[in-house]
């Protein structure tokens, strides 16, 4: 036995499934060894793709994503991948290939430093040395890449060591002592949120994506449901509360809903469940600090004080410190006068819209009608962009794992890839991939690898022949200047473009063709794109900045 | 702001050194000093950092330290709670005639003259960082040749250790 067979049976036992990646000569063994596996492959186009693809495999499956690049190139491919699911807190395991252990540092071809590249935005890495590390070092990757706060491992295999063979011995246990997994969260610490509740005026819960990493989404709802807690959430939080409940009262942030970020600057106390408080979420909300007013829990505790000091920190799993909280407020409900005011809130500032054609798709009507006509039994998946934020702000939610979008890395060419990992992790429900004209020419080679392996990824294309998030940024920023922003003198034809992989399309643009398109979409049984036309003046949302109405108005 | 003391125990293993440096510069903070070795059990060193910075700074600090895999043990130092020292070494231009007065000087502050030339007298003294400057500020007038000067290292005084959690 190879130390590539080796490793390979190490990644059974551990539950592996499939991989996603590409081949070169350092990961070749590996890649041999796979074939001998009981472990399927798909072939990505380009070493990103692969691993944005294992990132939208682990969210649905819940469970760790694998993805192998050979050394030099195709592991620095890797590297935005890697970091958008650092950033994102998704279980990742990065397989990398490299040169014979004797010509490391001799800058032999194709090596590269691929652990030193990465340190910043991995969880933990490593160089395996021996064949006999192998066992030790993949358990102890998945244990790492799965546990506590989640994240990506890179684990770089010399092909030497990969070609070693493997006598016996080593051991397999894991041995972390650095490891710090928390225990119980402090009884104490979760009383005084309970204490500070029931005194609140104006309590609300911030939801983040930690909600989900910890797959507390059950006992937060039952809280929400006891206690009537108005829920806002980060966009990684989105789903914890589904976005049309009644307890649910929108994103916050820059890019966030309005009503929701009056409620949190209205509130007088936040519970802020497993969010980093980053500064797309919070730059705008005024006296958070210092006032009595943040609570903040996290599995994390560099996070508790990173971003803001909370007044009562409480570090722990998010589901373990809800099972305490829940029995602490047994009878206690939030104050009927804060929900009173916030539901009117939500009726004084949610969006309506006028169905009317105009030449344009709507894409908020479009993704309203998209949630109504699936009933949001999907996983959506998005591009970085206005279209991100349209399905954030426009698509009822219903679960986190649900929405796949890069949230804190806001990684261009991300949703694609991410839709045929979705895919594969499950055949239940479609994979909707929701892209702007721009971020989908990021990762449009993976359109080879969906058709290779028949994967029915439904494409929604929002066309607006802009970069349209900076677009409206060069309008509200540097008074219409719009510079490096407008792609229509080089963009395909997108309907022959996939037509070319043998994909079938339907392009609209107005919004009374919208219910036909998205029928027509669903019914076929392969990938199709469905391509939408939008006014390039379409604005993102309603929170940015009052100007930002405007937007549509002047240029129009 | 003010001076702060780690003390990290880490695995001895390659690469541990710039998992650590990395986090500092990364994170924006700033090592003072710092200064790396073996301690009675060969799989773990010590790592004695100073930074600068205030009291919630050193919390991130020691919090964004623990997350790295090979961190076993941190321990923030108080300046009365520890002994803390740093060594330096000075090559100082010298001539037959002054070499007793730098000598003088040397004894003064304990250090040891270990080498000698015609040209040159070199010391070793150890000791405290005001110490330490102290030194060469005395025989900054003879001319200093070379210095090489060592992170503080430290431990915390009375019977405390820093151990391992079983």
């Amino acid at each position: 036995m190879t130390g590539a067979d080796l490793a390979v049976i190490a990644l059974e036992s551990n539950g592996v499934k499939t991989i996603f990646g590409y081949p070169g000569a350092a990961n070749a063994p590996f890649i041999e060894s796979i074939s001998h596996s009981s472990i399927d492959y798909v072939l990505s186009r380009n070493e990103q793709g692969a691993a944005h693809m294992a990132s939208g495999y682990a969210r649905v499956k819940r469970c760790a994503g694998v993805c192998t690049a050979t050394s030099g190139p195709g592991a620095t491919n890797l590297i935005t991948a890697i970091a958008t699911a650092y950033m994102d807190s998704i279980p990742m395991i990065a397989i990398t290939g490299q040169v014979n252990r004797k010509l490391i540092g001799k800058d032999a071809f194709q090596e590269v430093d691929i652990i030193g590249s990465t340190l910043p935005f991995t969880k933990h890495s490593y160089l395996v040395k021996d064949v006999n590390e192998i066992l030790r070092i993949v358990n102890e990757a998945f244990h790492i890449a799965t546990t506590g706060r989640p994240g990506p491992v890179l684990i770089d295999f010399p092909m030497d060591v990969l070609k070693d063979e493997y006598k016996g011995g080593g051991g397999d246990e894991i041995n972390l002592r650095g490891y710090k997994l928390r225990g119980r969260a402090n009884e104490a610490q979760i009383k005084k949120v309970a204490e500070a509740l029931k005194i609140a005026k104006k309590p609300i819960l911030l939801a983040g994506g930690g909600v989900c990493c910890s797959g507390a989404v059950k006992e937060i709802r039952e809280l929400t449901k006891k206690t009537g807690i108005p829920v806002l959430s980060t966009m990684m939080g989105l789903g914890v509360i589904p976005t049309d409940d009644d307890a649910f009262y929108g994103m916050i942030g820059s890019h966030g809903a309005k009503r929701a970020n009056i409620i949190f600057n209205r509130s007088d106390l936040v519970i802020a469940m497993g969010t980093r408080l980053g500064d797309r979420s919070v730059a705008n909300i005024k006296g958070l600090e210092g006032a009595d007013k943040l609570i903040h829990i996290d599995i994390d505790p560099a996070e508790i004080g990173k971003n803001m000091q909370p007044y009562i920190p409480v570090v722990g799993d998010i589901k373990d410190v809800t099972k305490q909280l829940i029995p602490m407020l047994e009878g206690w409900t939030a104050p009927g006068e804060w929900k009173a005011e916030a539901d009117e809130l939500r009726e004084r500032f949610t969006s309506k819209f006028e169905a009317a054609d105009s030449g344009f798709v709507s894409p908020k009507y479009f993704l309203r009608r998209l949630s109504e006509i699936t009933k949001s039994e999907v996983y959506l998946t998005t591009e970085v962009g206005q279209n991100q934020l349209w399905c954030a702000n426009n698509f009822t939610i219903k679960t986190p794992e649900g929405f796949l979008t890069s949230g804190g890395f806001g990684t261009m060419g991300y949703g694609l890839p991410a839709a045929i990992g979705a895919s594969k992790a499950q055949s239940e429900k479609p994979v909707i991939a929701v892209m702007g004209d721009g971020s989908f020419q990021m990762d449009l080679p993976e359109l080879g690898t969906m058709r290779q392996y028949h994967i029915p990824v439904k494409m929604v294309l929002f066309k607006n022949d802009r970069l349209g998030m900076v677009h409206e940024h060069q309008y509200l920023f540097y008074n219409s200047n719009y510079q490096m922003v407008d792609i229509e003198g080089g963009s395909p034809d997108f309907a022959k473009l996939v037509d070319a992989y043998g994909i079938k399309s339907m392009t609209i643009s107005e919004n009374s063709q919208v219910d036909d398109a998205i029928r027509a979409m669903l019914a076929d049984k392969e990938s199709y794109m469905l391509i939408i036309n939008v006014s390039p003046y379409e604005p993102t949302g309603e929170s940015l900045n009052e100007e930002n109405i405007k937007y549509i108005k002047k240029e129009a | 702001m003010e001076k702060y003391t780690l003390s990290v125990l880490v695995e001895n293993h390659a690469g541990v050194l710039s998992r650590v440096v990395g986090l500092f510069t990364r994170r924006g903070f700033n090592i003072h000093q710092l200064s790396v070795g073996p301690t009675v059990d060969e799989n773990i060193s010590r790592i004695t950092i100073e930074v600068k910075g205030d009291v919630y700074m050193v919390e991130q600090v020691s919090k964004q330290l623990s997350k790295i895999m090979e961190v076993i043990k941190i321990k923030t130092l108080k300046d009365q709670e520890m002994v803390k020292r740093g060594l330096v070494l000075v090559k100082i231009k010298s001539h037959p005639k002054n070499r007793g007065e730098i000598i003088e000087i040397a004894n003064v502050f304990r250090a040891n003259v270990v080498d000698i030339s015609p040209t040159t007298i070199t010391a070793e003294v150890t000791g405290s960082d005001q110490k330490l400057d102290a030194f060469l500020k005395m025989v900054e007038s003879y001319g200093i040749e070379e210095i090489a000067r060592t992170g503080m290292t430290a431990l915390e005084r009375g019977a405390n250790t820093l151990k391992l959690d079983k």
